[in-house]
């Protein structure tokens, strides 16, 4: 019956997965690296470059979440349990961080608290979102369909390579974003960050493409088996070619380009990942087909996701651009 | 110590899902004031109007916040504590929240940056036309949890197969039989809980001598609401209740403690069930009363309690004193309302003492109301989460007990700390009150910064 349902749908929340991790990455980012801010005026400045954007970025992970759920329940309902604790850390990390944003605009004594809330909320979710990945990657225990593994099955070093890599990765995107969205102390103080942290996501995804055909026979029969290996060759290849590129870019004092070099980095680090698990939604044992949803539930929402989803970006689009150029120091809010 | 892991996540639900309700509930009915608010101003061009959507979309911001962030917890909580739940009825629920992800949440949040940071970044109109798609947001994310919560209720347009809802009928899913009377109960009970707090803290400022010129505006059209809206949503109450009784004859059962189906049942004023003696202790009653309710006549017969066997009767206190304290409530309302139009009417809603100090501490009332109402019909359909096909204790995730005990601690902790600290920020928002000063709106030159919305003029200090 309908194979490609299937295909298309787990196409479509792999979308969903990789917006949201560039878009709130960036977000959770600013947060990771708000510590670093030298004067609360620049912190200001920080916050105000994300604002108006966190919370449609934040609504990508209710689409991937509940896309998972719509497209493949049974996936959802074995990967949920599986991965309890790291979700439940995650969301609660996601709960300080959001309300931070307006917290800390009306606190007065308490404005350092919610400054360290903001920053420690952005950096738990991101070390349990890495967790989450390295969680899944590494396979979960399934029997009779259901999840059969213990509650800390996910504590691995594995997975907290994967959760130190997402922190290091968003840290990137948010310093980038900064050079993007900011001028002076702040972006100078981004771009000396920028460097070391490439630098850092470099090592972090180099590990993470050793370990996992070393750990996994599934993953290193995927990537080395002729003649997979010539086709798969080019990911590796301009993942490298784009690394140095970002470098060189960061070099020479580009605004705009290390971001989107970034995201480039983030869409073949996750492209990477995708080929090594493909079929399987719930490696070792799941697949995309044994995992669907009934025909007409994929098929009725496809249709919303055809009709709905550019108009979603349409306006996602617009809002970016009515507060596109610089956030200045001093100005802003009133 | 042993956890039994299906009463903790019970309690888990119950109590994230009860402190999220509180933020949308006011956040739809705030956004439809805002935005009512700014349509005025751009028609008629008074500046208080102005003020007063300014000052209510800070208070908006820190509310919406707050329901985002516990709102995220529950789409993943159905995975997390309830995948066979969520394996059961994948195929025709979790649509209808894919549909709120695409047709509300992205336009809320999207829009909502526009609403708070645009200003003096986007012309007016373009900016009253963001607060409008931000309230139709708010409406459209009702629309689809009634649709889903309603399907709960009362399922409808689907077939088992292989031992999971299989959809057939989209149409009857959604408008399935519950769900026309549930989503505009929902709907005025979260615009008249906001406008119970619009009058409450006009009436506040008017006892300070603050603020007056908005402070009367806020009086008139919270009383204004209230008057009105109030009666209708009796009326739609009321039809919902008799719904239930057709669709969950238990439920109204234990609504109105009423054990015995052989005699017409009386309306029960106070009582304390006693569920294990099947019968009610301390009974207040009118004769009839309820039959006359249920059945439109003085001696009509309804399902009792003891019709079901005691392992499909819903628990008995919860809806039965839920569902007095939510009508209880509901009269205060609309005697406010009336009362309120009366003393306008006569001009005197300024001055009227006793009725600003009365109206002042009526802001909690409808919160109380909804919690109360959704404490009805939720525990009201107990044991099933979906009726007649599913029990509740059936549809837990396959969980060791201590990883759900610590999961509900930290719930508790952080939104106790969450909850607060909201309530207090949004408190020194409404004593500042409305700033006097206006944003020069059109930005012709080059646009100016976002700007943060909850953060008022200058500094300010504690306790102002």
């Amino acid at each position: 019956m309908e194979w490609y349902l299937p295909v298309i749908w787990g196409l479509i929340i792999g979308v969903a997965v990789i917006m949201y991790v560039v878009l709130d990455g960036f977000d959770l980012g600013i947060g990771i690296l708000f510590p670093f801010a030298k004067e609360e005026k620049e912190r200001d400045v920080m916050m105000n470059t994300v604002a108006p954007f966190w919370d449609g970025n934040e609504t990508w992970l209710i689409l991937g979440g509940g896309g998972l759920w719509v497209a493949f329940p049974k996936a959802y309902a074995v990967v949920m349990p599986a991965l309890y604790l790291p979700v439940i850390i995650m969301l609660l990390a996601l709960v300080f961080r959001g309300v931070a944003f307006e917290f800390r605009w009306v606190a007065a004594s308490s404005r350092r608290l919610w400054n360290f809330a903001f920053a420690a909320g952005s950096l738990v979710a991101a070390f349990f979102q890495g967790i989450i990945l390295g969680g899944l990657v590494q396979g979960i225990t399934v029997k009779d369909g259901a999840f059969a593994g213990g509650p800390l099955d996910w504590a691995t070093p594995f997975a907290l390579l994967c959760g130190v890599g997402v922190v290091v990765g968003y840290a990137l995107l948010g310093s980038t974003w900064l050079l993007v969205k900011t001028e002076g102390a702040v972006a100078d103080r981004a771009r000396s960050h920028a460097i070391p942290l490439l630098l850092a996501v470099v090592v972090l995804m180099g590990l993470v493409s050793l370990w996992t055909p070393l750990a996994f026979d599934r993953i290193a029969t995927r990537w080395f088996s002729r003649p997979n290996i010539f086709f798969l060759a080019p990911v590796p290849i301009i993942t490298a070619g784009l690394t140095y590129l970002v470098w060189h870019w960061l070099k020479t004092g580009r605004e705009m380009l290390p971001f989107f070099g970034t995201i480039g980095l983030f869409v073949l680090g996750f492209l990477g990942l995708a080929i090594s698990t493909f079929p399987y939604l719930v490696p070792p044992s799941l697949t995309v087909w044994q995992t669907a949803a009934a025909p007409p539930s994929q098929i009725l929402m496809l249709f919303g996701v055809i009709f709905l989803l550019p108009v979603v970006l349409g306006y996602i689009v617009f809002v970016y651009w009515i507060f596109r150029g610089k956030v200045r120091e001093g100005e802003g809010y009133h | 110590m042993d956890f039994d892991p299906v009463t903790l996540a019970r309690m888990q639900f119950a109590f994230t899902v009860s402190f999220h309700i509180i933020f949308p509930a006011f956040t739809i009915g705030l956004s439809a004031f805002i935005a009512t608010l700014e349509l005025i101003w751009l028609w008629t061009g008074k500046d208080v109007f102005h003020r007063l959507a300014r000052f209510w979309t800070k208070i908006f911001a820190v509310s919406f916040a707050m329901g985002v962030v516990s709102g995220i917890v529950l789409s993943y909580q159905f995975g997390t504590n309830w995948s066979r739940y969520a394996e059961f009825v994948g195929s025709v629920v979790a649509p209808l929240i894919g549909f709120e992800v695409l047709t509300a949440f992205f336009l809320e949040a999207t829009f909502l940056g526009i609403m708070l940071f645009g200003w003096n970044r986007v012309p007016p109109w373009l900016h009253v036309l963001s607060c409008c798609v931000v309230a139709f947001g708010t409406f459209m994310s009702a629309f689809w949890i009634l649709a889903a919560n309603s399907w709960m209720q009362t399922p409808a347009g689907f077939d088992i197969r292989s031992g999971a809802a299989y959809p057939l009928d989209w149409l009857e899913i959604i408008f399935n039989p519950s769900f026309h009377w549930r989503l505009p109960h929902m709907l005025l009970a979260a615009y008249l809980t906001t406008s119970l707090v619009v009058l409450s803290v006009g009436a506040r400022y008017l006892l300070a001598g603050k603020f007056k010129e908005e402070s009367k505006m806020m009086m008139v059209m919270g009383i204004g609401m209230l008057a009105i809206v109030g009666p209708i949503q009796a009326f739609v109450g009321d039809s919902h209740g008799l719904n239930t009784a057709h669709y969950q004859p238990a439920k109204i059962a234990a609504v109105e403690a009423h054990w015995d189906s052989s005699k017409p049942a009386p309306l029960v004023l106070f009582a304390w069930p006693d569920e294990k003696a099947e019968k009610n202790l301390f009974e207040i009653s009118i004769p009839h009363g309820a039959s006359l309710m249920i059945t439109h006549s003085l001696d009509g017969l309804f399902p009792g309690l003891k019709d079901f066997p005691p392992q499909d009767r819903p628990p008995v206190f919860g809806p039965f004193f839920g569902f007095r304290a939510m009508v209880g409530v509901g009269v205060v309302m609309i005697l406010l309302g009336w009362i309120g139009a009366w003393l306008i009417f006569k001009g005197r809603e300024t001055t009227t003492r006793w009725y600003l100090i009365v109206t002042s501490w009526a802001w909690p009332l409808g919160f109380i109301a909804i919690l109360s109402g959704w404490i009805v019909t939720e525990q009201g359909r107990q044991p099933w989460v979906v009726e007649g096909l599913l029990r509740t204790e059936d549809a837990m995730s396959p969980l060791a007990g201590w990883t759900v005990g610590l999961s509900l601690t930290l719930f508790v902790v952080v939104y106790a700390v969450i909850f607060a600290t909201g309530i207090h920020f949004m408190n020194r928002l409404i004593v500042r009150g409305p700033d006097q000063t206006l944003i020069q709106p059109p930005a012709r030159e080059r646009p100016t910064r976002p700007i943060a919305a909850a953060h008022g003029e200058g500094q300010m200090t504690p306790g102002t």
